[in-house]
């Protein structure tokens, strides 16, 4: 019988594994450069950590995989980590208190029990930017994403743009109750878009207004700027939110990075608090984040105002171009022999010179095979069959470096 | 492969047993006092009929084994809650066995934002109390998961209960007050997705359901529900004892034990339902809960000493082998055999034959149990490969040989599984009766109480 993997599981096979790596090693370069620091967490964490107030949204929390573990008598549940923000976010203020600004960024899988043949187990690359609330801070995110896409190779990214406390503060203008309110924002979160669109048409007054909010197409940079004056002279109570989004996206006109405003589609984590951003190619999310400020004061670090972003792997592998992300590896050679100790150094001594050294097993032959005759003669076949003979190792390192060069 | 439908025992039995009459269905055996599970009917010859307890219906139709079932809406509906991707449709409510599932609490209102211990809530449904809970945004909560008795929890061992009821009164009957509906439940039948095609299932289905329909609704019968009794809780104090005593199988020779040791204890069984009977040793409370439900009680500290069973001591020690709850004395009661089980038919005389078995089939291999952590130990130790665990709530025998492999049950003499034509492999240990504790040091005073009752069970069960 084959034993088959997990439904909604994925393998990796080896030429795959070489694109992640490609695609991870360029989203770690990028956070490097800017300053973030890798941090990990553990795959397994209590659920109250997501459980929370304002953590997760209830359907996400009832797509967790979660289970008693072996000390589970009290009933306390442990979960397989759904989300990657908050257990960075607990790690901050369990082991680095007092730390102030924290540029912290983690490659991890993420679980949720999705149904159908919808993949369950998801890797991403993402960044927390802790202990710092400003316009600057947020603009670094995006502006840090975009660059990762860019390195990506990925033509035609879509930034979409929102904000939770504008959702929020419109949300309290229409004529429901707090709970029908929350209920709105968290069906907005887990990405329905028409929900917005459906009660703003109960308050028409207020959705003339508001129309600039909810378009998708491009606007001209300082257009929303011009428009936050009449917005905010019928809808006082939007206006610092309104204000913190129009500053964010007047840096990111400088920086000459192209968005949309869509305040419908906020689609991201209960946590957010301020700008929610979403990278598209096409209809494929492929990233996205945004600013949680309550939530390390929701888990008694104290009042550390935060932000994040991330970057989502397993959907590019099959977006990028692998010549983009793939890394040159060194030539490979197949050493052959009769003397298992002559064959040993001759590969250790390929490897040492930074090639990858393969002891011929199954005698099968490759793009370079190297011969080690009793009487420690070498003798090296190319990819068309040529060989020529060698006395050192040395001689041959210096032939395929020059090979590798050209 | 035949049309097969699943029958509820217990709650259901007697109304489903009057529709089916009703639908003309003859069936020859489908009545309370049923000892074997397959009923035939004159009706529908081909259609294979089997009895199960009613919780285990819905987990039947989602798997296949069973194309439909009639079973309380509540059962599907904590199925569900967990894994909405079943194959599972609800084709109609069949309107009978009615019964709500409220979450009780001791006090009028609860807070459940309440932070730092975790919000305790004890039910028969694991899964729709997480639901709720999550649903809620209880920041920390345990569920426990009760066989039953869930109402006897709450204020002491839990803050909250979600139990099914058919009235409210019979809630606040037990001293605590409905404070949300989660759900409103009534009898429905189900099919399992994939079955609509199959021969004589629209017959089948619409004979059930016209029955149902042609069924005046009768005025509900309105049980009666004993006078509001208000829960004595003692204040509890670290120096008391608080002792668990069984309800069920185990009561009269609990009992028996109990008047031996010369430990009085009043309203023990009770008549009228009580789960809390007074003791008369100082410094001592006794409640009455499933003696299933025990080990895990005294883990989480909510007891200090519990008469159960050595199996079911087993089963919490193989899923949580760090707990701290330990067997004190045997009891030397109410002896058992833990035993694994196959069908005549089946050509496995011993674990080695089940271990050769397995490896020639390629279906996983099914094991039903109630005692889900022995079986699944049981399992693991026999190198069984692909194997599932079903949960199964009692009458396991009609499981095999169609709906399971194996069973690990419990037998006192074997002939009830002679009976149901299956055959002892192997017996993995004798249980009895026995006093179980924590590890968890204790006060000093509550200690001595302890000892003392320790001591005089020890002494009666040492004559037996």
């Amino acid at each position: 019988m084959k034993i088959q993997r997990c439904k909604g599981m994925r393998d990796m096979s080896p030429d795959t594994m070489a694109v992640f790596h490609g695609l991870k090693g360029i989203c770690r370069d990028c956070f490097t450069k800017w300053g973030y620091r890798e941090v990990r967490t553990p795959t397994i964490e209590y659920l109250h950590l997501f459980t929370s107030a304002g953590t997760l949204t209830p359907t996400m929390l009832g797509k967790v995989y979660s289970f008693l573990d072996w000390d589970g008598w009290s009933g306390e549940r442990v979960v397989l980590r759904p989300d990657g923000t908050i257990p960075v976010a607990r790690l901050y203020t369990e082991s680095m208190p007092g730390q102030g600004l924290a540029r912290l960024f983690y490659v991890a899988n993420m679980f949720t029990f999705e149904t159908g043949d919808k993949t369950r187990e998801r890797w991403q690359c993402g960044a927390e930017l802790i202990g710092v609330g400003s316009a600057k801070a947020d603009a670094e995110l995006i502006a840090l994403s975009m660059e990762i896409v860019n390195k990506l190779g990925l033509k035609n990214v879509e930034l979409r743009l929102s904000h939770a406390g504008i959702l929020k503060a419109l949300l309290t203008k229409l004529k429901i109750t707090p709970e029908e309110q929350h209920k709105v924002f968290d069906s907005i979160l887990d990405g329905d878009t028409k929900v917005l669109a459906k009660v703003t048409k109960l308050v028409p007054e207020l959705g003339e207004i508001l129309m600039p909010l909810f378009s998708l197409e491009v606007q001209s940079p300082g257009f929303l700027r011009e428009k936050r004056e009449s917005i905010c002279r019928v809808f006082p109570e939007i206006g610092s939110a309104l204000g913190d989004f129009c500053q964010i996206v007047s840096i990111l006109d400088e920086l000459n990075i192209k968005y949309k405003v869509d305040i419908a589609s906020g689609s991201g984590f209960e946590y957010y608090t301020g700008i929610i951003f979403q990278l598209f190619t096409g209809a494929e999310k492929i990233g996205g984040g945004g600013r949680y400020d309550a939530l390390i004061p929701s888990m008694g670090g104290g009042d550390i105002p935060a932000s994040g972003c991330a970057i989502y792997l397993d959907k590019l592998l099959t977006l990028v171009k692998d010549e983009t992300v793939l890394q040159p590896s060194a030539a490979r050679v197949l050493v052959k022999g009769s003397d298992p100790k002559k064959m040993f150094d001759t590969a250790a001594a390929l490897r040492q010179a930074g090639f990858i050294a393969e002891l011929d097993l199954d005698g099968k032959s490759a793009d370079w095979t190297l011969e080690v005759k009793g009487s420690g003669a070498l003798t090296l076949t190319d990819k068309a069959g040529k060989k020529t003979d060698y006395q050192s190792i040395e001689q041959v390192v210096k032939l395929l470096e020059a090979k590798s060069a050209s | 492969m035949p049309l097969k439908i699943a029958l509820p025992k217990g709650r259901l039995l007697r109304k489903t047993a009057a529709l089916l009459q009703k639908a003309d269905w003859r069936l020859d055996e489908y009545n309370s006092s049923i000892s074997f599970y397959r009923p035939k009917s004159e009706k529908f010859p081909g259609l294979l009929i089997r009895v199960f307890h009613e919780k285990d219906i819905p987990i039947q139709i989602a798997m296949g084994n069973y194309d439909l079932g009639i079973c309380g809406l509540d059962w599907v509906e904590e199925l569900l809650v967990k894994y909405p991707s079943s194959d599972i449709v609800k084709v109609k409510d069949l309107q009978y066995g009615r019964s709500s599932l409220y979450i009780a609490a001791p006090g009028k209102s609860i807070d459940l934002k309440q932070n730092g211990s975790p919000l305790r809530i004890a039910s028969e449904y694991p899964n729709l109390a997480e639901a709720y809970a999550l649903k809620n945004r209880l920041s920390r909560f345990s569920v426990f998961p009760v066989w039953g008795a869930a109402e006897a929890y709450p204020p002491e061992s839990a803050e909250l209960a979600l139990m099914g009821v058919e009235d409210t009164a019979e809630i606040t009957g037990c001293g605590l007050y409905p404070v949300t509906p989660v759900l409103e439940s009534s009898t429905f039948i189900i099919a399992n997705r994939n079955s609509h095609s199959k021969p004589d299932f629209d017959k089948v289905v619409s004979s059930i359901v016209d029955a149902a329909l042609s069924v005046s609704r009768s005025v509900s019968e309105g049980k009666e529900v004993a006078a509001g009794q208000e829960i004595l809780t003692t204040k509890y104090t670290k120096d008391m004892v608080r002792l668990a005593l069984p309800d069920g199988h185990q009561q009269q020779q609990t009992v028996e034990l109990l008047n031996k040791a010369g430990i009085s204890i009043d309203g023990y069984p009770s008549a009228n339902g009580n789960r809390r009977p007074n003791i008369a040793i100082d410094g001592v409370v006794v409640k009455v809960i499933r003696p299933q439900d025990m080990p895990l009680q005294v883990a989480n500290g909510n007891f200090d000493l519990a008469i159960t069973g050595k199996d079911w001591l087993a089963d919490h020690l193989a899923q949580f082998p760090s707990s701290p709850v330990k067997e004190v004395l045997d009891l030397k009661l109410r002896k058992v055999r833990l035993v694994a089980v196959v069908h005549n038919d089946l050509p496995v005389n011993d674990n080695d034959g089940l271990q050769r078995y397995n490896a020639s089939t390629p279906e996983p291999f099914r094991v039903a149990s109630e005692y889900v952590n022995i079986a699944d130990k049981f399992a693991r130790e026999n190198h069984l490969g692909h194997y599932r665990v079903i949960p199964t709530w009692g009458a396991t025998e009609a499981f095999l040989p169609d709906d399971a492999d194996l069973l690990i049950e419990n037998t006192e003499t074997g002939r009830t599984i002679a009976r149901h034509n299956l055959k002892i492999i192997d017996t993995l240990f004798e249980s009895t009766a026995c006093l179980i504790g924590s590890t968890e040091a204790a006060d000093d005073v509550k200690r001595r109480r302890m000892d003392y009752i320790i001591g005089k069970l020890q002494a009666a069960a040492g004559d037996a």
